[in-house]
């Protein structure tokens, strides 16, 4: 998997950090705060965790608590894609 | 009822030494204890150090079933046991056995034998479901951990209200003020308390890398537990274990027992926010820490020195640096605080018991053991962090605090009994 | 100053809610059958109280569902019901008004299990972030006090199958010292394939396979028990702030409790059941002939069972006072169980009616117990003693007044 959209990304926030009915995932959201979408630093944590299995890369420690929303965190791994491949 | 309630004995094993005299030196020496892990391979985990116990199960007189049946954990706990009954001279023959309780902590209690069993059974890990064929009969008392303060009122023969107290990060300081409050109420007279934590095993050391909340920094193990300092990065994971003998202050001076300190004070709140993320105001450890000072009755110009939580977290340390100035007002500035954890590291459960002895020993020698691997301060961290060399002082009254997943802050006052100032 | 028990939440193998558990608990409706979930066919036993029809997502916030295991979306699930039925508005009480003590004595496990396995079969990359905090003892006491904004003090106790009885006791306590709202009890389960298998490592499980003869207490032929998974979460207040505030319901009062702890194994000293339900009814006030029912600890297991009787006996005298198990229907919970036996207590205290054991019971006649079996039976209750032990030796006792009590 060498690519990686918004799709994918609302898919693990959904399965890893769970959802509820006061926030609409499949809406405009890739320019909200996580904090926003109600998912705290642990499930931002969890998030990139899993999409660094699937994407085999590695995010640094240090950028993960600047990915404050869903574009961030998408760029951040495509830029690791890139570096990777 | 209102009954004083004082320490009469110590039991200590932490990373560096056993017992409280080594344990002792260790922290007035301002050493490290704290070393690149060498129970099991560390080398595929973010954090590769800890701060690990020299124990010999064997040598410390156990047998090979009790070694066996009894979880690292729960043989800690009985060691130090015994060590704190010797230490307080207590004739268990002429203690009544229906007024001696046991309230022990444990964070994470047998996870160390859970996690061996689980290989065991599961063939190491490959399966799902386990293989009931490798059962061993021990294997309940891993599944629910009431066995630990069972084997620790064995030792001690206690019949009365006997309890593990399981407030992750805190039990050390909530099992105390348990124990303190049921000798007050009157439930018990004696009460063996403190608490336990063997976490060195590859579960703990892979959920704690998880959130990254253990220090990566795996090239310097006696440097990485860095509280309070601008380069800290996460709590080093370590073992230990401290119990005491408590009882009524009248009771120790009939006897004529040597007493450590009395215990005045327990506050204990939860911060209702989050089970792992603390709010920066310290708001709800400041309570606790009011609500400590005022069962002693003391105000906050009282505190000669605090023991803080310093896991060395970049969010705890200033949360509590928050906490102990919102409580403490412009006293926390002239009042040295530190933490033991940059030496010892951070016992989980454990650690509360072990601060309390070390305070304990604190208000004995006189001495404030110092916050080691402290070189630059964080510059929100702003208070007298007693950085690298103890330092001598009166101390006649002595705040401890805790704080932990699940949000638990809780707070202990310790002082000196006779001669105050 | 009386603890009074405002609210009531009970998530059972027989049924969720108050009201659907006690009727079909009145009903003789059993909630142990075949364990679902894995294959059990390699195992001994195959029969547990299983909670059914509990939809986590019905009940809970979905955030919560990846950082929770079964135990403590029970937990949580309770404690809204016992919130609810207290009328309760958390966000006009003082935040430090409120505690949170559960007994816990399984953790996460199932959860766990899965974070176990993950790291060893996959890699320590694998592991939840939430696995260092859903599977300590401290969860529920903890994600209950963050759900509903409760910031007094708070605690997890671990007492095996006294657990419960514990939690409510130590609630009781926090309430004397000044916290005047307490929510409490307890809520356990470990029924994934480790957790199954370590519960029969206990060697106290029945291996009868029929539902209905497995988990017999006091019975001359009981085999051992049958683990089940739930409990009870309770609201206690303090008797003026629950008036104050002006509570819809007040079940009954928390009067006595204690706890006690057997000799070592091997000693000739007694062992301590007794012992925690006299000094349960000296902290009440009240003698053994004020007690109306007992709630027995029920253990299933002969020489337990025995011990049990022996201990009822010797404070009652001989078939002097009606004995309930009605864990017979629901299995063994673990921290669930005292809890929800108190619950059970304020219920029968509540509708003057002592819960059966189903069917016949062919009771030693040396037990000297008056154990409730066949039908439920009708009586005026004012005081019930509810009495748990957890192995290993713990003993605990409550004495609870119903409302209908005439001190």
């Amino acid at each position: 998997m060498n690519e990686i959209t918004l799709d994918d990304l609302r898919r693990v926030m959904a399965a890893c950090a769970g959802a509820d009915d006061s926030v609409d995932l499949d809406g405009d959201i890739i320019d909200v705060r996580f904090e926003d979408l109600g998912y705290d630093s642990l499930a931002v944590m969890e998030t990139v965790a899993i999409l660094e299995r699937e994407h085999k890369v590695k995010i640094p420690d240090e950028r993960i608590v600047d990915l404050p929303t869903p574009r961030a965190m998408l760029d951040e791994i495509r830029r690791s894609l890139t570096t990777a491949s | 009822m209102s009954r004083r309630v004082v320490i009469t004995g110590i039991g200590v094993r932490a990373p560096g030494g056993s017992g409280a005299g080594q344990f002792w030196d260790l922290l007035t020496a301002g050493r490290t204890a704290t070393r690149r892990i060498s129970f099991f391979d560390p080398s595929p985990y973010r954090s590769q150090v800890a701060g690990e116990c020299d124990f010999d199960a064997a040598a410390e007189g156990f047998s090979p079933r009790e070694i066996r049946r009894m979880d690292r954990a729960t043989q800690f706990a009985v060691v130090c046991t015994r060590e704190a009954v010797a230490d307080s001279g207590l004739d268990l023959d002429r203690v009544d056995p229906h007024r001696l309780g046991v309230s022990l902590g444990s964070a994470v209690a047998a996870a160390t034998s859970l996690e061996n069993e689980y290989l065991v059974m599961s063939d190491r890990g490959r399966e799902w479901e386990v293989d009931p064929a490798h059962l061993t009969p021990y294997m309940f008392d891993y599944l629910t951990p009431g066995g630990m303060p069972a084997d620790v009122a064995w030792a001690v023969g206690a019949e009365g209200p006997v309890a593990l107290v399981s407030n992750g990060c805190t039990s050390g300081l909530d099992a105390v003020g348990h124990a303190v409050q049921l000798i007050r109420e009157g439930s018990a007279d004696v009460m063996v308390t403190g608490a336990t934590d063997t976490p060195i095993t590859p579960i703990v050391v892979a959920c704690f890398d998880a959130i990254k909340a253990t220090t990566p920094r795996n090239d310097e193990p006696e440097r990485a537990s860095r509280p309070f300092d601008d380069s800290r990065n996460g709590f080093v994971l370590a073992e230990g274990a401290a119990m005491f003998v408590l009882e009524t202050y009248d009771r120790a001076l009939a006897r004529g027992a040597h007493i450590y300190a009395e215990v005045t004070g327990y506050g204990a709140r939860s911060n209702a926010y989050h089970m792992t993320g603390l709010k920066p105001d310290g708001r709800e450890m400041a309570e606790a820490i009011r609500a400590a000072l005022a069962e002693s009755r003391l105000e906050p110009e009282a505190i000669d020195y605090i023991n803080a939580h310093g896991s060395g977290t970049k969010q705890n340390d200033r949360h509590e640096t928050a906490a102990f100035k919102r409580s403490l007002g412009d006293h926390a500035y002239k009042t040295p605080v530190s933490s033991i954890k940059s030496m010892v590291g951070h016992s989980l459960g454990a650690i509360g018991s072990i601060e309390i002895a070390a305070c304990a020993l604190a208000i004995r020698h006189n001495v404030v053991p110092p916050t080691a691997n402290l070189q630059d301060a964080d510059p929100e961290c702003d208070l007298d962090y007693v950085p690298v060399v103890a330092r001598e002082r009166r101390l006649d009254a002595v705040l401890t605090v805790g704080s932990g997943f699940g949000g638990f802050q809780s707070a202990l006052v310790l002082k000196r009994v006779g001669g105050t100032r | 100053m009386t603890t009074v028990v405002t609210g009531l939440g009970v998530l059972a193998p027989n049924g969720l809610g108050v009201e659907s558990y006690w009727k079909a608990t009145l009903d003789g409706r059993s909630g142990i059958g075949p364990l679902g979930g894995f294959d059990t066919s390699r195992y001994a036993a195959r029969l547990a109280g299983q909670v059914r029809d509990f939809e986590a997502r019905d009940h809970i916030p979905g955030r919560l569902l990846p950082q929770t295991d079964v135990s403590t979306r029970f937990a949580l699930a309770a404690a809204d019901w016992a919130l609810t039925d207290a009328g309760v508005d958390t966000g006009a009480l003082p935040d430090y008004d409120m505690g949170v003590v559960t007994a816990n004595a399984l953790g996460g496990f199932a959860f766990t299990h899965r974070e176990f396995h993950k790291l060893w079969s996959q890699g320590p990359e694998y592991v939840s972030v939430y696995e260092s905090f859903a599977w300590f003892y401290a969860v529920n006491t903890g994600q209950i006090s963050i759900r509903n904004g409760m910031r007094g003090p708070s605690s997890a106790v671990v007492t095996e199958q006294a657990g419960g009885l514990d939690a409510l006791g130590h609630a009781r306590r926090t309430i004397r010292q000044g916290t005047p709202l307490m929510v409490t009890g307890g809520v356990d389960s470990a029924l994934d394939p480790w957790g199954w298998a370590s519960h029969l490592s206990s060697g106290r499980v029945s291996l009868v396979d029929s539902a209905e003869r497995a988990y017999r207490p006091f019975a001359a032929d009981a085999t051992g028990y049958v683990p089940g998974e739930g409990g009870a979460i309770v609201v206690l207040e303090e008797e003026s702030a629950a008036r104050r505030r002006g509570a819809p319901t007040v079940y009954g009062s928390i009067v006595g409790y204690a706890a006690t702890f057997d000799p070592p194994p091997g000693s000739p000293r007694p062992p301590g059941l007794r012992r925690a339900a006299e000094t349960a009814l000296v902290d009440a006030g009240i003698s053994a002939s004020d007690v109306d029912v007992v709630f027995a600890d029920a253990a299933g297991v002969p020489e337990l069972d025995r011990a049990e009787a022996e201990a009822v006996r010797g404070i009652f005298g001989p078939r002097r006072v009606p004995v309930a198990a009605p864990k017979a229907l629901v299995g063994r919970l673990f921290a669930g169980g005292g809890a929800l036996d108190v619950v059970t207590a304020l219920l029968a205290m509540r509708d003057g009616v002592i819960p059966a054991v189903p069917g016949d019971v062919d009771v030693p006649d040396d037990y000297g117990l008056d154990l409730v079996h066949g039908e439920p039976r009708q009586a005026r209750l004012s005081h019930a003693l509810v009495l748990a032990r957890g192995k290993g030796g713990f003993n605990s006792a409550i004495v609870v007044r119903g409302t209908t009590a005439d001190n």
